[in-house]
């Protein structure tokens, strides 16, 4: 198994390699740089442009080295922590992420479970109650979830948070925190906050799991296994949760490779809608202004977090599943 | 036989007035059972009025095609209905004999009531058809089969697990310690089945519903897992329902027999009555629809229905036009020294792997005669469906020559070494009929998309003259030409087998290869579809290839038999040989292995019993293809007598064995 987790590990660093290669080449491929565009806005807002500052700040960035030198001093750049330097926030690159990180993690924690705690007990009332009036209505309101776009339902729950509750509109805390330390009234405040963006950002990943698992699910319990069980004795209950259950959750196991990027990236266009100090919007402004050693370091995070979340998916698989582990005739 | 057939009047005759009279000493008594399926919205009534009664201690066997109900009786009796299903009316009337209290009725039980959960599983339980599917393969079998131990005895722990094992022990598993913790998928078809059956039985039940528990076996498996049930039923004193289509296993296996047809019980009575003197005529058409090893040559099955009708053969097919003792006429395929190995990597998943090489064929020659039928026999994994690939070359062997004579005058060529362009050209002479009728047809197009296909190919006609070959193809086969716009799925597996067998005649074929043409169907379609092979041979002058593993359809079609056993041919003989005189141990066990429908040809299962888990070690040295060491010995055939060859030691004689 250690052989095997090392193996993998090893197979991680090439692929993480091709990616910020093509990473950093996709970012440079637009004509231009960070500077350019910042000149352009200078100028349409009738502003003078200090050439002279611009060259120095050209030069200290290194922009007039081939971009196949930046790329390495960038890579080489990560294994001492410095993922470069944000110029649209004029600070390092980790300083601009990790504040926003935590809220992020927290959002998007408070969202999977979200989505777990509702989508499971649907999706197995669904399967075990397949085409009852239950199973239809469920049904209709899981695809009204999966079709209704995310911001749309944004804009409803902000307006709807704001006239029974009178929760201020917008962001994740009330805005007398913002740029405050962590305290418990603030903390509090994130609390009021964040359920707006939960259910707004869990909705469609909820009805999406509430579908896969009714999918899943009906295929095993029509399996041979399932009445074997049945016809043991076994309490109605406990034939579900022992044998069909157990064998559709591969499925929800393999996911976890994708939830861990969507952590972090997740829900981009809500975050903007509901105005999230999360790192959603953070991406997207990087790369509008083409703030590159920001928006590629941030690419680089979520190679990185798939990578992993792949591999512990198919450890917890191995793990789980005999046929995966003592696959080839092995024996223990 | 109709005292049988209704328990209410037999009870009333003999046990009038007694407290129990509801089941007068029957340990089940079914009365009047109607179930009906909901199919969107229609009720189908599936089981309409079935009486029947199983006594204590006795194996009742029920008998009847696919789709007549006899597994949605068993369903009824353990409370598994699936949820479409409902007993519309009737009783089951179960008297528990661990408990001389009151009668039981399981049809007026709700099905995940507590009552009927202690009863399933705990005094009535059952095994299924496939061994593959019944087990979860997430949990272990020690797992599995301790589950209904903890949850009718409530037994646990290191009690439970020696209990456990004790019964995997009692059911053959060798090292039962070991199994405990085992995978299903880490087992063999024949010890999964035994797994199935320890679970079935480890609560010691008073009736035990055995729903076609062989098969899905091979016919030694099946001697074997029969045999077993046997033992454990007279051991443990246990009714049991015997569930099958094969009158071969309920004239082996059964005491008294249920006959059931659509729903209805046609006939019911002890074992003897029934195979001696059938009275209904569905009971009389199954028992002449099943080849049996002592048919009179040019005798044919008498199929159950009517089938698709067929123009009659220009001439009558009564002495087929064989060329097969035509001296020197070279064969149409000649197999020599085919080798084929795979190799299978080893190894955990984690861990390093090795490379394991396996002889699926090894060093395999045989000739077919042009006209001939030759059969191949065999068990799952011996390599004759790889032969098969191979002489199509969907495999191309490691070694070895592969001779096609198209009788078009350029003589023998050798196939294994045809490049793709010669290769096209080639196999349209050789042709597939495939085993499964379901999956080996594109749902998506329609009968005469599919038996054009073959003819676009090969670029042969225009359309419309495609399209009257098509029509000529399905009057061959039996089918009505207008049906040629309808799609595989409304067509029974007869018909469908008909399609594959049509597509296969679609180019003019010489030589068609059947793999296992009718194991997936009803025994009266597969008299059909045999006879209309051996029609066809005749009128087309085909040659087969048969490939099966049931030896009573082999011996049905074929001229010369081949055995395969572990990727070598073992004996090749003459039909009538073959059967008379089989010499190789393999042969004979095989033989041994087949149920007659026959009450005076019973198996032997002292011997079936003896020989299992043995594989090699009773044979004499000669047949052995290792040394004791394990060295792989030199093999060669002997001919015992003309036409007649075994697989012995090399330089050994077989009159040593004699």
């Amino acid at each position: 198994m250690w052989g095997y987790i090392l193996r993998r590990v090893a197979i991680m660093i090439p692929t993480l390699f091709i990616t910020s290669a093509l990473i950093f080449t996709i970012i440079e491929l637009p004509p231009g740089d960070y500077f350019e565009s910042y000149v352009a806005e200078l100028r349409a807002m009738g502003e003078k442009v200090d050439e002279e500052r611009l060259q120095f700040l050209r030069e200290e960035y290194g922009f007039d080295q081939p971009p196949i030198q930046r790329y390495f001093q960038w890579l080489g750049g990560w294994f001492v922590g410095d993922f470069g330097y944000s110029f649209a926030y004029e600070l390092p690159v980790s300083d601009v992420v990790g504040d926003r990180l935590f809220l992020t993690i927290l959002v998007s924690f408070f969202t999977i479970i979200f989505t777990w705690l509702i989508a499971f007990p649907i999706g197995i009332y669904s399967a075990t109650h397949q085409y009852s009036w239950g199973d239809y209505g469920l049904t209709f309101v899981g695809l009204i979830g999966l079709a209704t776009p995310n911001f749309l339902l944004a804009l409803v729950m902000m307006y709807l948070a704001n006239l029974w509750f009178g929760t201020a509109i917008g962001g994740l805390m009330a805005p007398e925190y913002l740029d405050q330390p962590m305290s418990w009234a603030k903390f509090m405040s994130i609390m009021e906050h964040i359920w707006i963006p939960v259910i707004v950002i869990g909705t469609a990943g909820t009805a999406g799991m509430i579908r896969r698992l009714r999918a899943n699910l009906l295929d095993e319990l029509q399996k041979q296994y399932v009445t074997t069980a049945r016809a043991k004795g076994l309490h109605p209950f406990k034939t579900l949760t022992k044998y069909p259950l157990r064998m559709s959750l591969n499925f929800f196991i393999a996911d976890i490779g994708s939830i861990l990027p969507q952590i972090i990236s997740g829900a981009e266009i809500v975050a903007i809608v509901l105005s999230l100090q999360t790192t959603g919007p953070l991406l997207i402004e990087a790369l509008q202004s083409q703030d590159m050693y920001l928006a590629g370091s941030f690419l680089m995070f979520l190679a990185i977090l798939t990578v992993i979340g792949v591999l512990l998916s198919d450890i917890a698989l191995a793990v789980l599943d005999p046929r995966i582990r003592l696959a080839g005739g092995s024996t223990k | 036989m109709d005292t049988l057939s209704d328990p209410d009047k037999a009870d009333a005759l003999k046990q009038a007035g007694t407290k129990d009279a509801g089941t007068n000493g029957n340990l089940l008594s079914v009365r009047d059972l109607r179930v009906s399926f909901d199919l969107q919205g229609q009720p189908l009534e599936v089981v309409k009025g079935a009486s029947f009664r199983i006594r204590p201690g006795t194996v009742t066997a029920l008998v009847g095609e696919s789709g007549s109900g006899k597994s949605v009786i068993s369903q009824c009796i353990m409370g598994i209905l699936p949820k479409n299903g409902s007993i519309t009316a009737g009783s089951i009337a179960f008297a528990d004999p661990a408990k001389d209290g009151p009668v039981t009725d399981i049809a007026a039980l709700l099905q995940s009531s507590e009552e009927m959960r202690k009863i399933r599983g705990g005094r009535i339980s059952i095994i299924f058809q496939e061994p593959m599917t019944s087990l979860s393969a997430v949990h272990t079998i020690g797992n599995q089969v301790s589950e209904a131990l903890i949850l009718h005895k409530g037994v646990h722990g290191r009690e439970a697990r020696e209990q456990t094992e004790a019964m995997l022990k009692r059911v053959g598993f060798p090292d039962p310690h070991r199994a405990f913790d085992m995978y299903p998928f880490e087992l063999s078809g024949g010890l999964r089945q035994r797994a199935m059956i320890a679970m079935a039985l480890i609560c010691g039940p008073a009736l035990l519903i055995a729903d076609e528990p062989s098969t899905a076996l091979d016919v030694t498996v099946q001697a074997q897992v029969l045999g077993l049930l046997k033992d454990l039923q007279a051991e443990f004193g246990m009714a049991m329902l015997l569930i099958t289509h094969d009158l071969g296993v309920v004239s082996n296996m059964a005491d008294e027999v249920v006959v059931i047809y659509h729903g209805e019980i046609m006939e019911a009575g002890p074992v003897e009555d029934i195979f001696r003197d059938p009275q209904h005529e569905y009971l009389k058409a199954l028992l002449a629809a099943v080849p049996h090893f002592d048919m009179q040559p040019g005798e044919r099955l008498v199929s159950l229905r009517a089938a698709g009708s067929r123009p009659a053969p220009a001439e009558p097919a009564k002495t087929p036009a064989k060329t097969k003792d035509s001296g020197g006429a070279p064969p149409i395929l000649s197999v020599q020294n085919i080798v084929k190995t795979f190799t299978i990597k080893k190894g955990s998943w984690f861990g390093g792997s090795e490379d394991q090489s396996v002889h699926a064929v090894d060093d395999v020659s045989f000739d077919i005669a042009r006209g001939e039928c030759l059969g191949l026999v065999g068990e799952s994994g011996c390599g004759k469906t790889t032969v098969s690939k191979i002489i199509t070359r969907a495999v191309t062997p490691d070694q070895g020559a592969v001779l096609l004579d198209s009788g078009d005058g350029k003589g023998q060529v050798d196939l294994t070494r045809l490049h793709s362009a010669q290769l096209k050209q080639i196999r349209s002479g050789i042709q597939m009929i495939f085993q499964d009728p379901f999956g080996s047809l594109n749902p998506r197009m329609t009968v005469l998309e599919i038996l054009r296909e073959p003819l676009a190919i090969h670029g042969i006609g225009d359309r419309a003259a495609q399209v009257t070959r098509v029509t000529e193809l399905m009057k061959q086969v039996g089918l009505d030409p207008r049906f040629a716009s309808r799609y595989p799925h409304s067509f029974s597996g007869g018909q469908r087998q008909r399609i594959g067998i049509a597509r296969a005649l679609a180019l003019n074929p010489k030589l068609i290869i059947c793999d296992e043409p009718v194991s997936a169907l009803d025994v009266s379609v597969q008299a059909q579809i045999l006879n209309l092979l051996k029609d066809l041979q005749s009128e087309l002058e085909l040659t087969y290839l048969f490939i099966s593993h049931n030896l009573a359809v082999v011996d049905y079609m074929a001229d010369r038999i081949a055995v395969m056993w572990k990727g070598r041919l073992v004996e090749v003989a003459k039909r009538s040989t073959l059967f008379r005189n089989p010499r190789h141990p393999y042969t004979q066990a095989l033989l041994d292995a087949v149920p007659y429908p026959d009450l005076d040809r019973p198996l032997d299962f002292e011997t079936i019993r003896a020989r299992f888990g043995t594989e090699t070690a009773m044979w004499h040295d000669v047949f052995r293809p290792q040394y004791e060491d394990g060295t792989p010995a030199q093999m060669a055939f002997v001919e015992v007598e003309p036409d007649h060859r075994v697989l012995v030691r090399a330089g050994a004689e077989l009159s040593e064995v004699a």
